[in-house]
């Protein structure tokens, strides 16, 4: 049985590696300062698809994004992996989204896809660690939801079965297609990158990154269909403006704080014997430790 | 009528610690605003359940006792919440940032649209001004957490839906009973007039549940490794620095995700919040994201060989120095002045 699998992937700023220069001098992060990367659990969950499109010939499996153009970059990682397609969902509208406006204008997306079999996504994005927009999304679909998914065993007969990872344990869980699935990091990491698809998908661009650029390779774009990832703005999807952005969004941000640590009187030690052998003998003797 | 909710979570009969925590809070919080607490529970053999929840202070207990209900599955506790909070219009919902608090949230906020804020680490009450609406509201609930990778802390309202729902990790708040001879009522719910056969679109097949073997909450020394470690060879060091003083090994979130050690053991807001009487700190910077998992510890020694490592500020002692030295000298003088 041939699948029509949907990926759901997010282009984030590399939050796990915040250097001293991601700093500005006033504290705060310099978000330009950060590497865009492809979110983590995402490549786990692209993985999944990859697999079951390995078991299942004919299966499709197509990547979509929501962010500014440079998340067609996302994209193009996929193909290079073995995806077939994507869209890149990009508008100004969609500013100031929390995670129940993201999952709606993306859900409203995914409804121009027709006859989807399975959505998979990562658990959640480095970025918010919210792990929201995955069952939003199902929700907004009527799909039913597996979370924290470590591995897709099979898919039989339309009924996908899923091995869970939770805090105390495992579970395996079976239900029917459709259905929305996220991805754990604990699940088989991403396949690399493929040297002919590397090469295929190269120029592979969304219309308005042809624009912006200086290259011209317009005959290349046009001769070659499968060069062109989707690009969709707010007025490709069928939606109700006031939902999305910061007008769809019902938690709003107070405030944002760079945390100062209040400085307690610290002891300072050097790393020499006597020094060492003195905080042990202290902390022996107040009954911290022994 | 817009009381403040805690979705209860149950295993093996037992109310987890993560509710009780949110009880406790729960309670407090309610009675700053001068409302009820009531509880949800969802699931089979329910009877005498009240006796868990009583002492923590809860007004209200609503039960809904069905053998389809356990194990948790998403869309049958989904529906009932979503139901529950139509009818009794809570201002504000907790739940765990569990894995099933995590699944459950979004659903049932995404039916109700109302905001969601995930792994709070500070709950509070507080008044919020919209400057463009002029408008000024009250008692709205400050949803406090870590955020972008935790390097900044966010406080998040929801001034106009309703309820305001946040999700909170084990171990951040304290579990406190409240009073234990405190009684309220039990609300048995038709489990018929909430959930659908549609809803039991998805079975559990199998089932491994273990008690954790790893318990840093509980733990009354942790040591720590982060990504100054180096290695998963250098993480090694920490184990042996454990074993050697009876503590348990913890790390930061960079050192997990490095390999060197476990996910279970990783401190910090995406991780286990901990307050040890001792917490040692090799080689860990201290982004607020670990930080805001340890800072309540008794005492905290820190090992680093960056002197402006932010760790650094609300330690009470300092090593200046590599850990590969500094952490064999510990086991060394340790073994030596112990007995």
């Amino acid at each position: 049985m041939s699948l029509n699998i949907l990926v759901l992937a997010k282009q984030v700023p590399d939050t796990r590696n915040v250097g001293k220069d991601a700093m500005t001098a006033e504290g705060t992060v310099n978000r330009a300062a950060l590497p865009a990367i492809f979110n983590p659990e995402d490549l786990n969950a692209l993985e999944q698809a990859l697999r079951l499109k390995d078991q299942h010939p004919g299966t499709t499996v197509t990547v979509l994004t929501m962010g500014p153009f440079r998340a067609a970059e996302i994209i193009r990682e996929a193909l290079y992996r073995g995806a077939d397609g994507g869209f890149v969902l990009s508008d100004r509208a969609f500013a100031g989204s929390d995670t129940l406006a993201t999952s709606y204008a993306i859900s409203c997306a995914i409804r121009n896809l027709p006859n989807i079999d399975l959505i998979i996504c990562g658990r959640q994005a480095i970025d918010g660690d919210t792990a929201q927009v995955g069952p939003q999304v199902a929700e907004k679909l009527g799909m039913p939801q597996i979370t924290y998914a470590e591995e897709i065993q099979h898919i039989e007969n339309g009924i996908i079965r899923v091995k869970r990872r939770v805090e105390k344990g495992v579970e395996l869980l079976e239900g029917k297609l459709p259905m929305l699935v996220t991805v754990n990091g604990s699940a088989a990491p991403c396949r690399p990158r493929n040297a002919k698809l590397l090469m295929k998908y190269k120029y592979a661009r969304i219309p308005d990154e042809l624009q912006a650029s200086n290259e011209d390779y317009t005959n290349l774009y046009t001769n070659r269909e499968f060069l062109q990832i989707g690009e969709w703005n707010v007025n490709d999807i069928v939606c109700i403006p006031h939902e999305l952005g910061l007008s769809g969004s019902p938690t709003k941000v107070k405030k944002i704080e760079n945390v100062v640590f209040q400085a307690k009187e610290s002891k300072s030690f050097t790393d020499a014997d006597s020094d060492i052998e003195g905080l042990i003998q202290e902390l022996i003797s107040n009954h911290t430790i022994g | 009528m817009n009381n403040l909710f805690v979705y209860c979570e149950i295993e093996d009969g037992i109310i987890g610690d993560v509710s009780l925590e949110l009880l406790t809070k729960g309670r407090s919080l309610a009675n700053q605003l001068n409302c009820q607490l009531e509880a949800v529970v969802i699931g089979h053999k329910l009877a005498g359940i009240e006796k868990q929840l009583f002492p923590y202070g809860v007004d209200v207990i609503h039960v809904a006792d069905d053998p389809k209900l356990t194990p948790f599955t998403t869309l049958p506790h989904a529906s009932i919440l979503i139901k529950l909070f139509q009818e009794e219009k809570p201002q504000i919902a907790l739940m765990g940032a569990t894995s099933v608090g995590r699944d459950l949230g979004p659903r049932v906020s995404s039916a109700l649209h109302s905001g969601l804020t995930a792994d709070c680490t500070a709950l509070e009450i507080g008044s919020h001004e919209d400057k463009k609406a002029e408008k000024v509201y009250e008692n709205l609930l400050y949803q406090i957490r870590p955020a972008f990778g935790g390097n900044i802390v966010a406080t998040i309202v929801n001034p106009e839906c309703r309820p305001q729902m946040a999700t909170v990790r084990d171990g951040v708040m304290k579990k406190e009973i409240y009073d234990v001879n405190y009684k309220g009522t039990i609300h048995q719910l038709d489990v018929t007039n909430y959930v659908s056969e549609t809803d039991f679109a998805i079975s559990v097949i199998e089932r491994h549940m273990e008690k954790s073997r790893i318990n840093i909450k509980a733990a009354p020394i942790i040591v720590s490794g982060g990504y100054g470690m180096g290695s998963k060879e250098g993480f090694q060091l920490v184990f042996d620095l454990a074993a050697t003083i009876g503590a348990e090994v913890g790390a930061s979130r960079a050192a997990v995700d490095a390999g060197f050690c476990e996910h279970e053991r990783q401190v910090g807001q995406t991780g286990v919040t901990v307050r040890p009487k001792l917490y040692i700190a090799c080689g860990i910077s201290g982004q607020i994201q670990h930080i805001a998992g340890m800072q309540e510890s008794a005492m905290i020694i820190a090992i680093n060989n960056d002197p402006a490592a932010p760790i650094n500020t609300i330690a009470d002692y300092v090593i200046h120095g590599e850990v590969e030295t500094v952490i064999p000298k510990l086991i060394k003088y340790y073994k030596k002045n112990s007995k």
